[in-house]
Protein backbone atom coordinates (compact mmCIF):
# COMPACT_ATOMS: atom_id res chain seq x y z
CA UNK A 1 0.00 0.00 0.00
CA UNK A 2 2.32 2.07 0.90
CA UNK A 3 4.30 1.51 -2.38
CA UNK A 4 1.29 3.46 -4.05
CA UNK A 5 0.92 5.82 -1.77
CA UNK A 6 3.50 8.22 -3.11
CA UNK A 7 1.38 8.34 -6.29
CA UNK A 8 -1.92 8.04 -4.70
CA UNK A 9 -1.75 11.71 -2.52
CA UNK A 10 -0.17 13.64 -5.49
CA UNK A 11 -3.00 12.24 -7.65
CA UNK A 12 -5.64 12.97 -4.91
CA UNK A 13 -4.18 16.76 -4.76
CA UNK A 14 -4.06 17.17 -8.32
CA UNK A 15 -8.09 15.69 -8.37
CA UNK A 16 -9.31 18.08 -5.71
CA UNK A 17 -7.43 21.14 -7.43
CA UNK A 18 -9.29 20.00 -10.74
CA UNK A 19 -12.66 19.55 -8.89
CA UNK A 20 -11.82 23.36 -7.61
CA UNK A 21 -11.15 24.63 -10.28
CA UNK A 22 -13.75 23.31 -12.54
CA UNK A 23 -16.38 24.50 -9.43
CA UNK A 24 -14.79 28.22 -9.92
CA UNK A 25 -15.75 28.05 -13.80
CA UNK A 26 -19.42 27.93 -12.96
CA UNK A 27 -19.03 30.73 -10.51
CA UNK A 28 -20.55 34.02 -11.28
CA UNK A 29 -17.61 36.64 -9.78
CA UNK A 30 -20.48 39.44 -10.05
CA UNK A 31 -22.79 37.54 -7.82
CA UNK A 32 -21.79 39.27 -4.24
CA UNK A 33 -23.95 37.42 -1.70
CA UNK A 34 -25.66 40.55 0.16
CA UNK A 35 -25.66 40.74 4.10
CA UNK A 36 -28.98 41.50 4.16
CA UNK A 37 -30.51 38.80 3.82
CA UNK A 38 -31.66 37.89 7.31
CA UNK A 39 -32.00 41.03 8.12
CA UNK A 40 -35.44 44.06 8.13
CA UNK A 41 -35.61 45.92 4.99
CA UNK A 42 -33.74 49.14 5.46
CA UNK A 43 -35.86 52.06 6.76
CA UNK A 44 -37.16 54.41 3.88
CA UNK A 45 -39.09 56.90 2.83
CA UNK A 46 -39.23 58.11 -1.08
CA UNK A 47 -41.66 59.41 -3.30
CA UNK A 48 -44.33 57.30 -5.73
CA UNK A 49 -42.85 57.18 -9.62
CA UNK A 50 -46.10 57.95 -10.29
CA UNK A 51 -47.41 60.82 -8.14
CA UNK A 52 -44.40 62.76 -6.37
CA UNK A 53 -46.90 64.13 -3.67
CA UNK A 54 -47.46 60.39 -2.15
CA UNK A 55 -44.53 58.73 -0.37
CA UNK A 56 -43.85 55.15 -0.24
CA UNK A 57 -41.83 53.55 2.82
CA UNK A 58 -40.92 50.45 4.43
CA UNK A 59 -43.81 50.03 6.46
CA UNK A 60 -45.71 49.22 3.35
CA UNK A 61 -43.78 45.92 2.73
CA UNK A 62 -45.37 44.79 6.58
CA UNK A 63 -47.74 42.25 6.69
CA UNK A 64 -47.11 40.50 3.25
CA UNK A 65 -45.07 38.64 0.89
CA UNK A 66 -43.34 40.38 -1.80
CA UNK A 67 -41.17 41.24 -4.22
CA UNK A 68 -38.77 44.46 -4.68
CA UNK A 69 -37.25 44.61 -7.88
CA UNK A 70 -34.72 47.25 -8.90
CA UNK A 71 -34.29 48.73 -11.99
CA UNK A 72 -34.13 51.40 -14.51
CA UNK A 73 -34.87 52.92 -18.11
CA UNK A 74 -31.18 53.00 -18.92
CA UNK A 75 -30.25 48.91 -17.65
CA UNK A 76 -30.52 47.11 -20.42
CA UNK A 77 -30.89 43.68 -18.48
CA UNK A 78 -33.94 45.38 -17.27
CA UNK A 79 -35.84 45.98 -20.43
CA UNK A 80 -34.67 41.58 -21.18
CA UNK A 81 -36.62 40.89 -18.09
CA UNK A 82 -39.60 42.91 -17.93
CA UNK A 83 -41.73 40.52 -19.92
CA UNK A 84 -41.10 38.38 -16.98
CA UNK A 85 -41.93 40.47 -14.28
CA UNK A 86 -45.84 41.36 -16.42
CA UNK A 87 -46.05 37.61 -16.64
CA UNK A 88 -45.70 37.12 -12.87
CA UNK A 89 -48.11 40.60 -11.83
CA UNK A 90 -50.56 38.31 -14.08
CA UNK A 91 -50.80 35.45 -12.19
CA UNK A 92 -51.00 37.45 -9.52
CA UNK A 93 -48.99 34.79 -7.20
CA UNK A 94 -46.78 37.63 -4.99
CA UNK A 95 -46.39 41.40 -4.87
CA UNK A 96 -44.10 42.82 -6.67
CA UNK A 97 -42.75 46.60 -5.87
CA UNK A 98 -40.56 48.39 -7.60
CA UNK A 99 -37.47 50.84 -6.75
CA UNK A 100 -36.92 53.02 -9.65
CA UNK A 101 -33.02 53.40 -9.02
CA UNK A 102 -31.71 56.20 -10.44
CA UNK A 103 -33.55 57.12 -13.03
CA UNK A 104 -35.67 59.91 -14.63
CA UNK A 105 -39.48 59.70 -13.97
CA UNK A 106 -40.89 60.82 -16.79
CA UNK A 107 -38.55 58.12 -18.96
CA UNK A 108 -39.50 55.65 -16.08
CA UNK A 109 -43.33 56.61 -16.45
CA UNK A 110 -43.29 56.52 -20.34
CA UNK A 111 -41.68 52.99 -20.25
CA UNK A 112 -44.64 51.62 -17.85
CA UNK A 113 -46.89 52.94 -20.14
CA UNK A 114 -45.51 51.30 -23.14
CA UNK A 115 -44.35 48.17 -21.93
CA UNK A 116 -47.04 47.17 -18.84
CA UNK A 117 -46.94 48.00 -15.15
CA UNK A 118 -46.43 44.69 -13.09
CA UNK A 119 -45.78 46.55 -9.81
CA UNK A 120 -48.12 47.42 -7.16
CA UNK A 121 -45.91 50.68 -6.84
CA UNK A 122 -42.76 52.31 -7.27
CA UNK A 123 -40.38 54.23 -4.87
CA UNK A 124 -38.30 56.71 -6.99
CA UNK A 125 -34.73 56.63 -5.98
CA UNK A 126 -33.70 59.53 -8.21
CA UNK A 127 -30.09 59.65 -6.48
CA UNK A 128 -29.32 55.97 -5.30
CA UNK A 129 -28.90 57.12 -1.82
CA UNK A 130 -31.79 54.22 -0.94
CA UNK A 131 -30.06 51.72 -3.04
CA UNK A 132 -27.46 52.48 -1.58
CA UNK A 133 -28.90 51.27 1.69
CA UNK A 134 -30.21 47.94 0.12
CA UNK A 135 -26.75 47.16 -1.19
CA UNK A 136 -27.89 48.03 -4.94
CA UNK A 137 -24.73 47.55 -6.91
CA UNK A 138 -25.93 46.40 -10.53
CA UNK A 139 -30.18 46.48 -11.55
CA UNK A 140 -31.77 44.37 -12.24
CA UNK A 141 -31.70 42.93 -8.74
CA UNK A 142 -35.07 41.40 -6.70
CA UNK A 143 -35.36 40.96 -3.03
CA UNK A 144 -37.98 38.62 -1.70
CA UNK A 145 -39.84 40.05 1.84
CA UNK A 146 -41.66 37.65 4.00
CA UNK A 147 -44.61 39.09 6.17
CA UNK A 148 -42.50 40.59 8.77
CA UNK A 149 -40.49 43.27 6.70
CA UNK A 150 -37.04 40.65 6.73
CA UNK A 151 -35.16 40.11 3.25
CA UNK A 152 -35.24 36.56 2.73
CA UNK A 153 -33.43 36.45 -0.77
CA UNK A 154 -31.87 38.70 -3.23
CA UNK A 155 -31.29 37.77 -6.78
CA UNK A 156 -28.75 39.14 -8.64
CA UNK A 157 -29.77 39.63 -12.60
CA UNK A 158 -32.68 39.42 -14.93
CA UNK A 159 -35.29 37.24 -14.03
CA UNK A 160 -36.16 34.57 -16.13
CA UNK A 161 -39.31 32.24 -16.00
CA UNK A 162 -36.89 29.48 -14.88
CA UNK A 163 -35.31 31.59 -11.63
CA UNK A 164 -39.10 32.36 -11.10
CA UNK A 165 -40.37 28.45 -10.91
CA UNK A 166 -37.24 27.36 -9.35
CA UNK A 167 -36.25 29.73 -6.91
CA UNK A 168 -38.35 32.58 -6.59
CA UNK A 169 -41.93 31.05 -6.41
CA UNK A 170 -40.84 28.05 -4.39
CA UNK A 171 -39.73 30.67 -1.62
CA UNK A 172 -42.53 32.95 -1.76
CA UNK A 173 -44.82 29.51 -1.56
CA UNK A 174 -42.82 28.48 1.46
CA UNK A 175 -43.11 32.32 3.07
CA UNK A 176 -46.53 32.20 2.41
CA UNK A 177 -47.35 29.04 4.13
CA UNK B 1 18.13 40.17 -39.02
CA UNK B 2 17.08 39.70 -35.04
CA UNK B 3 13.30 39.44 -35.33
CA UNK B 4 12.57 40.87 -32.01
CA UNK B 5 14.36 44.10 -32.97
CA UNK B 6 10.99 46.06 -34.99
CA UNK B 7 9.37 45.46 -31.65
CA UNK B 8 11.58 47.21 -29.25
CA UNK B 9 10.10 50.56 -30.27
CA UNK B 10 6.28 48.87 -29.77
CA UNK B 11 7.90 47.87 -26.51
CA UNK B 12 9.47 51.39 -25.40
CA UNK B 13 6.24 52.76 -26.13
CA UNK B 14 4.38 50.71 -24.14
CA UNK B 15 6.68 50.95 -21.29
CA UNK B 16 5.75 54.88 -21.43
CA UNK B 17 1.66 54.04 -21.74
CA UNK B 18 1.81 52.03 -18.53
CA UNK B 19 3.90 54.41 -17.23
CA UNK B 20 1.62 57.24 -17.33
CA UNK B 21 -0.43 58.70 -14.24
CA UNK B 22 -3.77 56.57 -13.17
CA UNK B 23 -6.85 58.91 -14.07
CA UNK B 24 -8.06 57.73 -10.84
CA UNK B 25 -6.75 61.05 -9.51
CA UNK B 26 -8.97 63.06 -11.80
CA UNK B 27 -12.11 61.29 -10.33
CA UNK B 28 -11.07 62.38 -6.57
CA UNK B 29 -10.48 66.31 -7.36
CA UNK B 30 -14.13 66.98 -6.26
CA UNK B 31 -13.55 66.30 -3.01
CA UNK B 32 -12.68 69.41 -1.03
CA UNK B 33 -10.30 68.90 2.48
CA UNK B 34 -9.03 71.59 4.60
CA UNK B 35 -6.00 69.64 5.07
CA UNK B 36 -3.00 67.78 2.39
CA UNK B 37 -2.97 65.52 4.86
CA UNK B 38 -7.17 64.47 5.15
CA UNK B 39 -6.98 64.50 1.62
CA UNK B 40 -4.63 61.84 1.81
CA UNK B 41 -6.17 60.01 4.73
CA UNK B 42 -9.51 59.91 2.13
CA UNK B 43 -7.45 58.26 -0.79
CA UNK B 44 -5.96 55.90 1.54
CA UNK B 45 -9.48 54.52 3.31
CA UNK B 46 -11.35 54.22 -0.68
CA UNK B 47 -7.84 52.57 -1.76
CA UNK B 48 -8.34 49.86 1.24
CA UNK B 49 -12.22 49.47 -0.40
CA UNK B 50 -13.16 47.54 -3.50
CA UNK B 51 -15.88 48.42 -5.84
CA UNK B 52 -18.44 46.01 -6.62
CA UNK B 53 -18.95 46.95 -10.22
CA UNK B 54 -15.83 46.85 -11.60
CA UNK B 55 -14.13 44.54 -9.40
CA UNK B 56 -10.36 44.99 -9.61
CA UNK B 57 -10.61 48.49 -8.63
CA UNK B 58 -10.95 50.23 -5.54
CA UNK B 59 -13.43 52.62 -5.02
CA UNK B 60 -10.56 55.67 -5.46
CA UNK B 61 -9.77 54.10 -9.00
CA UNK B 62 -13.34 52.64 -10.13
CA UNK B 63 -14.87 55.48 -12.35
CA UNK B 64 -18.35 53.11 -12.55
CA UNK B 65 -21.24 55.44 -11.22
CA UNK B 66 -21.82 53.94 -8.24
CA UNK B 67 -18.39 54.07 -7.44
CA UNK B 68 -19.05 57.76 -7.43
CA UNK B 69 -21.85 57.45 -4.91
CA UNK B 70 -20.00 55.74 -2.70
CA UNK B 71 -17.16 58.13 -2.97
CA UNK B 72 -19.56 60.93 -2.35
CA UNK B 73 -20.79 58.84 0.92
CA UNK B 74 -17.75 58.50 2.25
CA UNK B 75 -16.69 62.37 2.21
CA UNK B 76 -20.18 62.73 3.82
CA UNK B 77 -19.57 60.74 6.53
CA UNK B 78 -16.03 61.38 7.29
CA UNK B 79 -17.15 65.53 7.29
CA UNK B 80 -20.04 64.07 9.90
CA UNK B 81 -16.76 63.27 11.95
CA UNK B 82 -17.09 59.70 11.97
CA UNK B 83 -13.76 57.40 12.21
CA UNK B 84 -12.75 54.81 9.48
CA UNK B 85 -14.20 52.04 11.29
CA UNK B 86 -17.60 53.41 10.93
CA UNK B 87 -16.90 54.36 6.94
CA UNK B 88 -15.60 50.59 6.77
CA UNK B 89 -18.95 49.56 8.73
CA UNK B 90 -21.68 51.46 6.99
CA UNK B 91 -20.27 49.66 3.79
CA UNK B 92 -19.99 46.14 4.67
CA UNK B 93 -23.03 46.46 6.44
CA UNK B 94 -24.57 46.82 2.75
CA UNK B 95 -22.53 44.96 0.54
CA UNK B 96 -20.87 42.48 3.00
CA UNK B 97 -16.94 41.64 3.35
CA UNK B 98 -16.37 42.07 -0.07
CA UNK B 99 -16.19 45.17 -0.14
CA UNK B 100 -12.63 44.60 2.28
CA UNK B 101 -9.46 44.01 0.14
CA UNK B 102 -8.02 42.65 3.55
CA UNK B 103 -10.84 40.44 4.80
CA UNK B 104 -11.56 39.93 8.44
CA UNK B 105 -10.43 36.81 10.68
CA UNK B 106 -13.52 35.09 11.05
CA UNK B 107 -14.68 31.34 10.79
CA UNK B 108 -15.34 31.64 7.14
CA UNK B 109 -11.80 32.96 6.49
CA UNK B 110 -9.89 30.92 8.64
CA UNK B 111 -8.44 28.82 5.22
CA UNK B 112 -7.56 32.26 3.80
CA UNK B 113 -5.65 33.67 7.14
CA UNK B 114 -4.68 29.73 8.39
CA UNK B 115 -4.26 27.63 5.00
CA UNK B 116 -0.68 28.66 4.11
CA UNK B 117 0.99 28.32 7.45
CA UNK B 118 -0.76 24.77 7.72
CA UNK B 119 0.67 24.01 4.07
CA UNK B 120 3.92 25.35 5.52
CA UNK B 121 3.69 23.10 8.25
CA UNK B 122 2.98 19.93 6.53
CA UNK B 123 5.64 20.78 4.36
CA UNK B 124 8.31 20.99 7.09
CA UNK B 125 7.10 17.95 8.58
CA UNK B 126 7.62 16.27 5.31
CA UNK B 127 11.25 17.55 4.72
CA UNK B 128 11.76 16.76 8.59
CA UNK B 129 10.81 13.30 7.67
CA UNK B 130 12.58 13.06 4.68
CA UNK B 131 15.78 13.99 5.65
CA UNK B 132 15.59 12.22 8.81
CA UNK B 133 14.63 9.00 6.65
CA UNK B 134 18.01 9.65 4.68
CA UNK B 135 20.61 9.79 7.92
CA UNK B 136 18.88 6.58 8.50
CA UNK B 137 20.05 4.80 5.42
CA UNK B 138 23.07 2.79 6.60
CA UNK B 139 26.04 1.26 4.62
CA UNK B 140 24.41 -2.16 3.63
CA UNK B 141 25.74 -5.29 4.76
CA UNK B 142 28.30 -7.01 2.68
CA UNK B 143 29.63 -10.81 3.13
CA UNK B 144 33.51 -11.17 3.39
CA UNK B 145 33.32 -12.34 -0.22
CA UNK B 146 32.05 -9.51 -1.60
CA UNK B 147 33.99 -6.92 0.50
CA UNK B 148 37.32 -8.40 -0.95
CA UNK B 149 36.42 -8.15 -4.41
CA UNK B 150 35.15 -4.52 -3.59
CA UNK B 151 38.70 -4.09 -2.23
CA UNK B 152 39.94 -5.41 -5.18
CA UNK B 153 37.75 -2.90 -7.52
CA UNK B 154 38.46 -0.20 -5.54
CA UNK B 155 42.33 -1.07 -5.38
CA UNK B 156 42.46 -1.50 -9.38
CA UNK B 157 40.93 1.95 -9.84
CA UNK B 158 43.38 3.82 -7.78
CA UNK B 159 46.27 2.18 -9.35
CA UNK B 160 44.42 2.71 -12.94
CA UNK B 161 44.42 6.31 -11.38
CA UNK B 162 48.07 6.12 -10.26
CA UNK B 163 49.46 4.81 -13.74
CA UNK B 164 47.57 7.24 -16.03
Amino acid sequence: MTRYLRYLVPLAIFALLVALLFRGLSLDPKIVPSPLVGKPIPTFTLTRLDNPAVTISDADFKGKVSLLNVWATWCVSCRREHETLVQLAKTGQVEIYGLNYKDNREDANRWLAQLGNPYVANAFDSDGRVGIDWGVYGAPETFIIDREGIIRHKHIGPLTIEILNEEILPLVAKLKS
Amino acid sequence: MNPMKPLIPILLLSLVIAAAPLPAAVTLESFTFPTKAEEQHFKDLLGQLRCLVCQNETLAESDADLAHDLRAEVYEIMKSGKNDQEVIDFLVKRYGDFVLYKPPVKPSTYLIWYGPFVLLAIAALLLVRAVGRQRQVQEPEISAEERKRLDRLLGDDAGKGKQG
